[in-house]
Order: structure tokens, then C-alpha cells, then sequence
């Protein structure tokens, strides 16, 4: 499954770099390996939580809160640290109140994390008042759009998230966990499984990442207004489904997140290329999000098939 | 009689009283709420939220949910728009908007019951196309100019009533017929309480459940008629999220998204606790990004009195 992705990403390159000759510099893949970063770090928590079947919706609105908290932190301070902190906090308890509403409030996923999407919204619009906070100090700028050995700084936080969240995944009981109880959540509680504790975990994980993906977005833009995190829940889900991570759980992985992100910048950045207007980006991730889910859904389809 | 009237308390709904609360509490807080001419406005706001929320009912009771009913609603006022800027009749520009409403709505219809997408990502996907479809025909910007005939249909009033409220009215009707006469309606009820006995039954049933997407998006195109009109032009975001104040009406209102435990004059009352608290919150000058907030509160809270009463 993962291999036929990166024959799509290579085929794709080739495509691109045919088609336009700003593609295959150096500069310009790295940017779209710094834009796929991006992307990665807020889809990657969603990864875990529809692993377990669930979905939160509310990633977007999430990071745009971090980052206009973490942008109005460092003014009120002067201190990174303290902003970066305001920004993971943030975006940790958003996840905390996501997962109470699952868990403890036994609510639907899709609902409770909607309604806490436009609440965040809401909340983050009265906040900035139609301000925009913009100039940060060098060393915050960096962590989004600095290089280290000659490599965009986000990459390095998305092969840490990687390699940490891989590991979690594939080689901890938690993280066998989390594909059991999307599987199937009833057999996964009857075999003792502490469900609840387990989708606690991912939400508030789901939420933290999303928080630091604010933070980065934000040292990335140099600027932050209230609407920044909006245009970036599609895209989050467009990775994770194209990575071929199952929306019906228990299927899927980090891993293919990442292939995911790196084929959605590719298509992305292909259109900014050939000069396609960018009013067209959400028309096109739209039109993926629905391509991957019908592969899904197909997928599942014939698997029950098979089974019955 | 002290356990005759708890008993008949009892079955009034919940929403019933947080509607009467919400009035109660604005009227305290600020006399302008109760003033005429602002409930005129809570009515006609109403209206054009009833038209989403109606469809939306059925298709929360068949265990689904129609996220693209904003994007779809703006693309259609867009086209809506476009078409009478151009010098378009209009009934040939009202027919166009509901084409476009209906070829969302088969389209969402096509993906989740034929295709088997999850509902909420599968009209996810279509929010984004027609989102992204509306931003470039119009580059983002507001189409104005749209002549004399729509704005002046929309400030009529029907036998005392304005003229969305009017339409407002007949939708309800017609959906409250279909729903609880029809056997249509029978069916909506049945595909989201026992899907696999109706089609044991020899019922097309997915015939029907594509028709009830179908519907929603027919709704939303239809409903360009009345946004258009109140805002004398078509704006590609107009619309943005009210997809979300009418689900929020649907679960107030009562209707659960298990068992098609549906509620029609529920949604209603959910729709009218909307408009109030959105519109005293206005009234109260609390600016209108927590009023959406406000309403994100609304929707948690519905449904968890709902989950309490349930494990009860």
C-alpha cells in the first residue's frame, strides 16, 4: 500500500518537473518538504484518532487559536519559550475537553468536535478583534522558516514526531491499543482494553499536536490573525485519507500520513506553479478528500465482502 | 393532580423551555429585544434557517449529516446572483440555483449511500468544491447589481407576514406533510431506525435515502432565494457555516441520530432558540464571534442533556 503511494509521489514529480521548470530546484523542493512538515504535524495526531475511529474536526480552529495565543504570548513577554508554551497548552486542553466530550460525555465524535471547532473559532474572533500580530524575534522565526545543515527546521520536528509517534504505534501496547479499539471497540473492552483511557489519550494528543503545529505555522508566517488555522482542516484530513489511514479505524498509519502530505503540497505547489489561482486549492482538496474516501470505502467493501 | 401535571410536564420538551428561557432572560436583560420590529427580524432570519434545517432533520434521522449545506447555499446565491446581474429572468435564475442545489445534493446522496463514504468527510469533500467553486467564479468578491426584482419580491409582505417568513411557513408545511403523511416520510422514520428490515421489505430504500440528500441540497439552492434577497447580492462565503447553526437546531430541537428518533416542530423551536439567542446576543452588542461560539456551547449542551437522559 505505502510502496504504491511513492510511486504516486514519483510519478507525480515527474509530472511536475515536465510540466514546470521552477519545480525540481532546490529551493523549491525544499519548500514543498517544508510546506508537507506543516501539514504532517497537525494531521498527525488526527492519524491516531481515526485509528481509533474517531475524528476530530476541530484541529483546525485549534491551531489557529495556539498560534494567535503563542503570537499575542511572545509580544505580552518577549519570551519564545513562554509563547511556544501558551501555544502547546492551548492546543493540549482544547484535545482534554475533545476527549471528556467522547469518553466521559459519551457524545458522537463528529458532533462534539464540530461544535467545539466553531466554540474555538468563535472564542480565537472576539480574541484578535480583527487584529493581526505580525513581527517575531529571529530565533522564533527559525523554528518555521529557518534551515539547519541546509535543511528546513520543520523537517526535523516532523521526523521527530515520526519517529516518536512510529515507535508509539508499532512497538507499545498503547499503541496496538489504539488500532484494537478501532477495529472494533466492543471486542477491544471485552478483552480488557481500557477504551476510554486509550481515546482520552489520542484526543488529547490529537489536540497537543495541533497546538504545535499552530506554533510552527505561526514562526513559519510571521503573523498571525485570527483566521490562520481555518483553511487547514481539509488538508489535515486530505493527508491522512490519501496516506490510506481508514476513516472506519483500525487501518492505516503515520507513515502513509506522510506520503500523504508530501502528495497533497506536491499537488498543491504544482498549481502555484503553473500560475493556477489559488481560489482553486480548496475545490481541489475537496475533490481528494472524496477520491481517498471512495478508495476507502471501496477497500471496506470488498473486505466485508471477502469476509462474508 | 400534583403528579398529573408533572406528569404532563414531563412530556413537554426540553427545548420548549430553553426557548421560553432564552425570551425571558433577553426581554429582562434589554427592552429592545421585545421590541416589533426586532422580532419581525428574529422571524426572518428564522426563515431562512428553517429552510436548512428541515432537510437537515431528515437526514440527521437517517444517521447522516450534511456538512456542505453552507458552501452549497453560497455557490447557488452565487450562481443565483450571476444569472440576474447577467439580465436573467427570475425563475430562469431561481431554476438555476436549485440545479445546482440538487446536483450537490445527488452528489452527497451518490457518495454516502451508493459509494458508502462516511457522511460527515464525504460532505466535507463537496463543502470544499463548492466553496472552492464559488471563491473562483467570483475571485472572492461580492456580486452586486442584481437589479430591483428579487430584493423588492423579498420586502413584500403576505397578508401582514414578510415575505420569507411567508416562505418559511410553506416549507414547513410541505415537510411536515411529507414526513408524517406521506410514505416517504414513513420511510425516512424507517432507514434510520431499521434500514435492513425495510430492504428485506423489497423497499428501494437507497433509492429513498439518495432522495433525502437529494432534498437537502434542493433546499439549500432554493434557500439562495431568500439570502439573495435579503442581502440585495451573492457572496461566494455568505453562507459559511450555516450549516452548522442548523444542525445545532436539529439536535435542540430533539431529533436524535440514533433509532430515527425525529421531531419535526422540534426543529422548529431549535430553530427559533437559535435566531433568539443569536439575536439577543446582537441586541446585547456581544460581537458576533461569540455569538458562533455561544452557539457551539448551545450544541454540546443539547447533547449532553441528551446523553444524560438517556443513561437514565
Amino acid at each position: 500500500m505505502i510502496a504504491r503511494r511513492l510511486i504516486g509521489v514519483l510519478l507525480l514529480s515527474a509530472a511536475l518537473a515536465l510540466s514546470a521548470d521552477a519545480f525540481p530546484t532546490t529551493s523549491n523542493l525544499l519548500n514543498v518538504l517544508r510546506q508537507a512538515s506543516l501539514i504532517f504535524l497537525a494531521a498527525s495526531g488526527v492519524t491516531l484518532v481515526i485509528l481509533a475511529a474517531g475524528l476530530d474536526l476541530s484541529i483546525g480552529a485549534n491551531l489557529g487559536l495556539s498560534a494567535c495565543l503563542t503570537a499575542a504570548a511572545i509580544k505580552a513577554t518577549g519570551a519564545i519559550s513562554v509563547g511556544a508554551a501558551a501555544g502547546l497548552a492551548c492546543g493540549t486542553l482544547i484535545g482534554i475537553a475533545n476527549g471528556l466530550m467522547v469518553t466521559q460525555l459519551r457524545l458522537p465524535p463528529f458532533i462534539a468536535t464540530y461544535g467545539m471547532l466553531w466554540m474555538v473559532y468563535g472564542i480565537n474572533y472576539w480574541y484578535m478583534a480583527g487584529e493581526t500580530i505580525y513581527g517575531f524575534p529571529a530565533e522564533f522565526r527559525a523554528l518555521g522558516s529557518g534551515y539547519f545543515l541546509g535543511v528546513p527546521a520543520p523537517v526535523y520536528l516532523m521526523t521527530a514526531a515520526l519517529v516518536a509517534g512510529g515507535i508509539f504505534t508499532r512497538y507499545t501496547t498503547f499503541g496496538h491499543e489504539v488500532y484494537a479499539i478501532g477495529a472494533n471497540a466492543e471486542a477491544a473492552r471485552l478483552s480488557g482494553i481500557p477504551v476510554r483511557r486509550r481515546l482520552m489519550l489520542v484526543y488529547t494528543l490529537s489536540g497537543a499536536m495541533a497546538g504545535l503545529a499552530g506554533v510552527v505555522y505561526l514562526a513559519r508566517l510571521n503573523s498571525a490573525e485570527a483566521g490562520i488555522g481555518d483553511p487547514l482542516l481539509l488538508p489535515a484530513i486530505a493527508a491522512v485519507l490519501i496516506g490510506g489511514t481508514s476513516l472506519f479505524g483500525g487501518v492505516g498509519g503515520l507513515f502513509g500520513t506522510l506520503i500523504g502530505a508530501v502528495i497533497l503540497t506536491l499537488v498543491l505547489n504544482g498549481m502555484n506553479l503553473l500560475a493556477i489561482n489559488a481560489n482553486w486549492q480548496p475545490l481541489v482538496t475537496g475533490a481528494i478528500v472524496l477520491l481517498a474516501a471512495w478508495i476507502d470505502a471501496a477497500a471496506r467493501k470488498r473486505a466485508e465482502a471477502r469476509d462474508a | 393532580m400534583v403528579d398529573a401535571l408533572a406528569r404532563r410536564a414531563a412530556r413537554i420538551p426540553g427545548v420548549a423551555y430553553l426557548l421560553v428561557a432564552l425570551v425571558l432572560v433577553f426581554s429582562i436583560l434589554t427592552p429592545r429585544f421585545a421590541s416589533a420590529p426586532n422580532l419581525f427580524n428574529i422571524g426572518t432570519q428564522s426563515a431562512i434557517l428553517l429552510l436548512l434545517a428541515l432537510p437537515m432533520t431528515f437526514i440527521i434521522m437517517t444517521e447522516g449529516l450534511d456538512l456542505s449545506m453552507g458552501a452549497v447555499l453560497g455557490l447557488a446565491g452565487v450562481v443565483l446572483a450571476m444569472l440576474l446581474v447577467n439580465g436573467s429572468a427570475l425563475p430562469l435564475a431561481l431554476a438555476a440555483a436549485l440545479g445546482v442545489g440538487l446536483l450537490f445534493g445527488a452528489a452527497n446522496g451518490l457518495l454516502v449511500v451508493i459509494l458508502g463514504m462516511p457522511p460527515f468527510v464525504a460532505t466535507l469533500g463537496t463543502l470544499g468544491i463548492a466553496q472552492g467553486i464559488a471563491l473562483a467564479a467570483t475571485g472572492g468578491q461580492s456580486v452586486v447589481g442584481i437589479g430591483n426584482t428579487l430584493p423588492s419580491l423579498y420586502a413584500s409582505s403576505w397578508l401582514g407576514l414578510p415575505f420569507s417568513v411567508v416562505v418559511g411557513a410553506a416549507g414547513y408545511a410541505v415537510f411536515h406533510f411529507v414526513l408524517y403523511y406521506t410514505r416517504f416520510g414513513n420511510y425516512v422514520f424507517a432507514i434510520g431506525g431499521n434500514r435492513e428490515a425495510l430492504m428485506l421489505a423489497g423497499v428501494r430504500s437507497r433509492w429513498y435515502h439518495l432522495s433525502i440528500y437529494s432534498l437537502g441540497g434542493l433546499m439549500a439552492g432554493f434557500d439562495a432565494l431568500l439570502l439573495t434577497g435579503r442581502m440585495s447580492a451573492g457572496h461566494p462565503i455568505a453562507a459559511m457555516g450555516m450549516e452548522f447553526d442548523a444542525i445545532a437546531a436539529v439536535v435542540v430541537g430533539g431529533t436524535e441520530r440514533q433509532r430515527g428518533n425525529g421531531w419535526l416542530p422540534g426543529t422548529v423551536l431549535g430553530v427559533l432558540s437559535v435566531g433568539v439567542l443569536k439575536n439577543g446576543l446582537n441586541v446585547l452588542a456581544v460581537p458576533s464571534s461569540l455569538q458562533v461560539a455561544s452557539i457551539g456551547l448551545l450544541l454540546i449542551t443539547a447533547l449532553l442533556i441528551d446523553s444524560i437522559r438517556r443513561a437514565k
